[in-house]
């Protein structure tokens, strides 16, 4: 079996006689994105405070690569913490220092580069991050996304091996807060970091992630992958993460996951097995080279738009969800093949026709940004019997997909 | 009848156990507070120290100077008058020179420069290391493998045991040009006396007591304001704004109070 990076072997935390965490066990494996969630109180940032050494365990102890961390000297102690970086809930920038000095702290502070090295290095990061014009300003002149970003840069600048994110997208509204998440993804990617993440944005944090953890009343009831969430018989699935997940998915306003697979049996189980239906599935192609060039707002904003126009097109006839972070899927619940191509193509004209021009006024990719931009929808559909997986019918409709969309890119500079 | 005899046993126990509490609460916290300051010299000699002290230099020292000096030159000036008031009933209004020099210098320069620099810097230190606290930067600092002991507390320590001991000379200088300005200005003392009494009577020992004395109120000024501030978040009588607001108060009233005590120590080493 793997070896995990980071281990808990039966931790228990208590304040005074308060149990917080109460015999802990997990593994983080080295390169995943690992989400925990669970309800308010119930020791999540207390359990990563352990893992950067902020707490220590009253009971158990903690591995890091099979090595215990309470048994490491100064300087073991010391090359442990330096592979961490931690980006705090309410992001912890210094108020009287500017984006650049928050930057710069950690390599001024704790290596010997020379200024110029240091600049070099804080300069990249600013502009990976799209700070151009707030690297002299101070956090309190900031929006909160700025805020998240220039912690995100200064967690980013000492190159750390494990990123510990505490609810990262706390008080943003639904398009940034995919675009948090997005930008996590996308710098856990490019800079190959194991991540470590408090979040309760469902269903984004599921799309993202490779572990799901649990913590109920200290104690920790699931760690697997999302798809093995539905076999969890716990109450807190009902009661909470049914609940955050919700009937209408924030981004798009179309109908949730759990709430489609729900109407979908509905519907199926009034259907004899003969019956056929439709799926529909949309991709927006590489999301993250758009957020790359246009920044990290602009690809929630195209699928926020994709999802509005298949609502209003196939609304009346079947229901839709999104899939994954860049995907939509329609079921047509009562329409024959030959009559969901047709509706297919008259939706791939429409889209063409004014669509496009309604994408680019909600995400006004045409009138302020000076990069140079392209990208392109996809569809593709398929027919399925009542009795039919709907996984297999979902399958076959994404490899069927072909480009209905495409916007090439425009040099403007 | 057992149990009867058991309660009045913890009835009497009771406030020799509330005293022990008290008791080890005051070491455990007097404890703490010698390893803070231990703590906080000695990292003053790390690395990467200088911009920072310079900094903090500016702050306590620099920006204080002019409150210090506009109190110097009041008190210098009531001194000399009152002084003035009392040498002249003897017919030694001659002396008023080194009497402003010397209960300036000795006494009220050290011991008002301290209270004038709690008020002013000491105060902003608590609050600032307090909201630095709540706000999680110094977890920030310390996951980021800053000290905040280093970064934060040390350079603090140095620049007070830099500037009150200069901000004191100015408040005794400004002091003294106060003093003769009442007395040699607006009251006619003759000021080659004035100025001869001063050179006459003042003595090394005397200027390096009010240093000392001085150097003493930085540690202890430092010590609890830093020290209220860094452990704001275990204040159990408030949390958050509450608690900074509490640990600044505490800061300013125990700086206030230890500078009084510890006067009287260190004078009557001095004597």
């Amino acid at each position: 079996m793997e070896n995990a990076l980071i281990e808990f072997q039966n931790v228990t935390k208590r304040f005074n006689t308060r149990p917080v965490l109460d015999g802990i066990n997990l593994k983080i494996n080295e390169g995943d994105v690992t989400t925990i969630i669970g309800k308010s109180g119930t020791g999540k940032s207390v359990l990563l405070k352990h893992i950067i050494g902020l707490l220590s365990p009253t009971e158990g102890r903690i591995l890091f690569r099979g090595k215990p961390v309470d048994g490491m000297n100064k300087r073991e102690w010391k090359a442990y913490k330096s592979q961490f970086s931690y980006l705090f809930q309410d992001n912890a920038l210094f108020d009287s220092l500017t984006v650049y000095e928050n930057i710069a702290l950690p390599l001024q502070q704790t290596t010997n580069l020379s200024k110029k090295e240091i600049e070099g290095r804080v300069k990249v990061r600013i502009e990976q991050m799209d700070l151009l014009e707030a690297t002299y300003k101070y956090p309190a002149e900031l929006s909160g996304g700025m805020e998240k970003r220039v912690a995100l840069a200064r967690a980013l600048i000492t190159d750390p091996k494990i990123v510990l994110f505490d609810e990262p997208t706390t008080g943003q509204d639904p398009i940034r807060k995919n675009a948090i998440l997005s930008m996590i993804v996308q710098n856990q990617r490019r800079f190959d970091f194991t991540t470590v993440m408090i979040s309760h944005d469902i269903p984004d944090v599921f799309f993202i992630s490779d572990r799901i953890m649990i913590l109920y009343e200290g104690r920790m009831i699931f760690q697997d992958t999302y798809d093995k969430l539905d076999q969890l018989d716990h109450p807190i699935v009902d009661e909470f993460v049914k609940s955050l997940e919700g009937f209408k998915d924030e981004l798009t306003g179309l109908h949730t996951k759990g709430n489609f697979e729900r109407l979908y049996e509905q519907d199926s189980s009034q259907k004899e097995p003969h019956e056929a239906y439709v799926v529909l599935i949309f991709t927006l192609e590489d999301m993250d080279g758009l957020s790359e060039n246009v920044g990290d707002t602009a690809a929630p904003e195209v699928i926020q738009s994709l999802g509005t126009y298949v609502n209003k097109h196939f609304g009346d006839f079947g229901i839709s969800t999104r899939l994954a972070k860049d995907q939509v899927a329609t079921i047509l619940p009562s329409t024959e093949i030959k009559e969901a191509e047709r509706m297919l193509e008259d939706f791939s004209k429409d889209l063409q026709a004014k669509g496009l021009a309604q994408i680019q006024a909600d995400t006004r990719l045409d009138s302020n940004s000076e990069d140079c931009f392209s990208f392109s929808i996809f569809a593709g559909l398929a027919e399925g019997r009542a009795g039919d997986e709907m996984d297999v019918t979902t399958e076959k409709a994404i490899s069927n997909q072909k480009p209905i969309l495409k916007f090439t890119c425009e040099i403007r500079r | 009848m057992e149990n009867r005899s058991i309660a009045q046993g913890i009835s009497l126990a009771t406030p020799f156990t509330f005293l022990g509490g008290v008791v080890i609460g005051w070491v455990n916290a007097l404890g703490a507070l010698v390893i803070f300051f231990v703590q906080a010299v000695l990292l003053i000699f790390k690395p990467k120290q200088l911009p920072l002290i310079i900094q903090q230099v500016f702050f306590i020292g620099a920006k204080s100077a002019n409150i210090v000096m506009l109190v110097g030159l009041f008190t210098g000036m009531v001194i000399g008058l009152q002084m003035y008031y009392v040498t002249v009933k003897f017919g030694a209004e001659g002396v008023l020179g080194s009497a402003v020099a010397l209960s300036l210098i000795r006494e009220l320069g050290p011991v008002l420069t301290a209270i004038m620099i709690v008020a002013r810097a000491g105060s902003s230190m608590t609050a600032e290391l307090g909201i630095l606290r709540i706000s999680e930067q110094i977890d920030a600092l310390d996951t980021m493998l800053i000290d905040p002991m280093r970064y934060l507390i040390s350079p603090r320590f140095a620049a007070s045991i830099i500037s009150f001991p200069l901000l004191t000379a100015f408040f005794d200088l400004i002091g003294i040009i106060g003093g003769y300005f009442t007395g040699v200005i607006l009251l006619g003392v003759n000021p080659g006396i004035f100025f001869n009494r001063i050179l006459s009577d003042v003595a090394l020992i005397d200027i390096t007591g009010g240093f000392v004395k001085s150097l003493v109120f930085a540690l202890i000024v430092c010590t609890i304001c830093c020290y209220q501030g860094y452990f704001t978040h275990r204040r159990l009588e408030g949390r958050g704004a509450k608690g900074v607001s509490l640990s600044t108060t505490s800061a300013v009233v125990q700086s206030c109070v230890l500078i009084l005590i510890s006067d009287y120590v260190v004078t009557s080493f001095l004597l």
